[in-house]
């Protein structure tokens, strides 16, 4: 059994449980172990593109040190957390002065340079696990399901820094769909965004955002959407009047693995 | 023109805003367009004209969702988002310029909202 670090990060230990505990239930089912740390923190929600703000980037530094001094890869599930802590790590292994700043800050014995290796849950299907192994491993194939996979803007932006897939013509969540046994559609909104945070602003852009989003869905056939993020998944449903559901990748996967229901009562 | 303002900008981005070719990318692709009042190219065009002051009073400042879709399609790698957000952090970090503040959040939770958009929200609109 492969053992990596685990950062399941604040909101999927309050509303988003269910993109936790079927990540959870579904890593082991697959042969791996995902150990979270004794401590972490909340990342911080947002990645701060400021040249001169280290005290934003100081909490993904400590997770991303944690998993260094652990020496295993970090795994994250949500989108927003995997965006800063690799959008963070991506900063301090080129920008020296930063990279110097939040070392002084934190004063660790070993300085962190940027050593730790990051991957997104789904970056670990299709690179640790591999999508042709996990097929072989579902029991409960999605067969006929028509899915449209949801990137949102996190997963893939900014490319330079996230380097999970092709920014405009991503596969990855794609290949997952077409592992667990469905039929993904490919649309147009699938990397565009819900509207994220706005919805505490305005929720007349919030809604106008994920209407775009689902009404795309609905127009290519889509049965359901799928997302890694607990705000998209929140901006779908809550901010949009479609009735297409949505669900966390890792809902689909659980129940093609046949543990769903085993995640749900323990 | 605040020259001071501008290096104060110009670092905090990390942008080199004479790179734009003003090719409109970026707002074409912006998807808060329709409610942003200046849009991604103008904040770009605007900081290089030091003219940062009318950007810091609009309410553009807090319209952009930083998707970085803007940054990911400019064809000459400007990353519009990063100059929205030094401006957005000129005009919050001083003073009592706080564009959000807790005694508003309570009024704006629902059941299901997820706390990522409390922090984040936090992270965007304070300091
Ligand atoms: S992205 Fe969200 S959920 Fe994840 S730790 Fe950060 S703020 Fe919390
Ligand atoms: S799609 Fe929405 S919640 Fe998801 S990553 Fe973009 S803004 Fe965030
Ligand atoms: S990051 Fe902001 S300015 Fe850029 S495209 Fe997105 S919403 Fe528009
Ligand atoms: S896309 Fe880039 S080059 Fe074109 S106007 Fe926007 S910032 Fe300038």
């Amino acid at each position: 059994m492969e053992t990596f670090t685990y950062y399941p990060g604040c909101t999927l230990r309050t509303k988003a449980k269910d993109l936790d505990k079927y990540a959870r239930a579904s890593a082991e089912a697959l042969g791996i172990c995902l150990e979270e740390p004794a401590e972490w923190q909340c990342c911080g929600g947002a990645y701060t593109t400021a040249a001169n703000e280290p005290a934003t980037k100081l909490s993904a530094v400590r997770t991303l040190n944690v998993a260094k001094e652990l020496g295993r890869p970090l795994i994250t599930v949500c989108s927003a957390c995997h965006n800063v802590i690799k959008q963070t790590n991506y900063d301090i292994s080129r920008n020296e002065a930063m990279q110097t700043k939040v070392n002084n800050y934190l004063g660790l014995e070993e300085p962190y340079r940027g050593e730790t290796t990051i991957y997104h849950y789904l970056e670990m299907l299709r690179d640790v696990v591999g999508f042709d192994k996990l097929a072989e491993k579902v029991v409960n194939p999605l067969t006929g399901k028509k899915i449209a996979a949801y990137y949102g803007c996190l997963l893939l932006r900014p490319s330079k820094a996230m380097a999970m897939d092709d920014p405009e013509n991503p596969t990855i969540m794609e290949d997952f769909i077409r592992a667990i046994g469905g039929t993904p559609v490919i649309w147009a909104q699938r990397n565009e965004c819900c509207g994220g945070y706005i919805t505490m602003e305005d929720k007349a852009q919030a809604s106008k955002r994920s209407n775009a989003v689902m009404d795309n869905a609905e127009d290519m056939g889509a049965e359901m959407v799928i997302t890694a993020c607990p705000l998209c998944l929140y901006n779908l449903e809550k901010n949009s009047d479609s009735t297409l559901p949505v669900y966390y990748f890792t809902e689909l996967l659980a129940e093609a693995l046949g543990v769903k229901e085993a995640a749900d009562n323990e | 023109m605040n020259n001071s303002l501008k290096d104060w900008v110009d670092i905090t981005s990390g942008v080199n805003v004479r790179k734009c070719m003003r090719c409109g990318k970026c707002s074409a692709t912006c998807p808060s367009y329709d409610e942003m009042e200046y849009h991604p190219h103008q904040f770009v065009y605007m900081v290089e004209k030091g003219d940062i002051e009318p950007l810091m009073k609009s309410d553009s400042l807090y319209r952009c969702l930083t998707c970085f879709a803007c940054v990911e399609r400019c064809p000459r790698n400007v990353e519009p988002a990063k100059v929205v957000e030094a401006v957005r952090l000129a005009a919050v970090r001083k003073q009592g310029n706080n564009h959000l503040i807790p005694d508003q959040i309570p009024t704006m939770l629902d059941d299901d909202l997820p706390q990522q958009a409390i922090v984040t929200a936090f992270r965007k609109y304070t300091k």
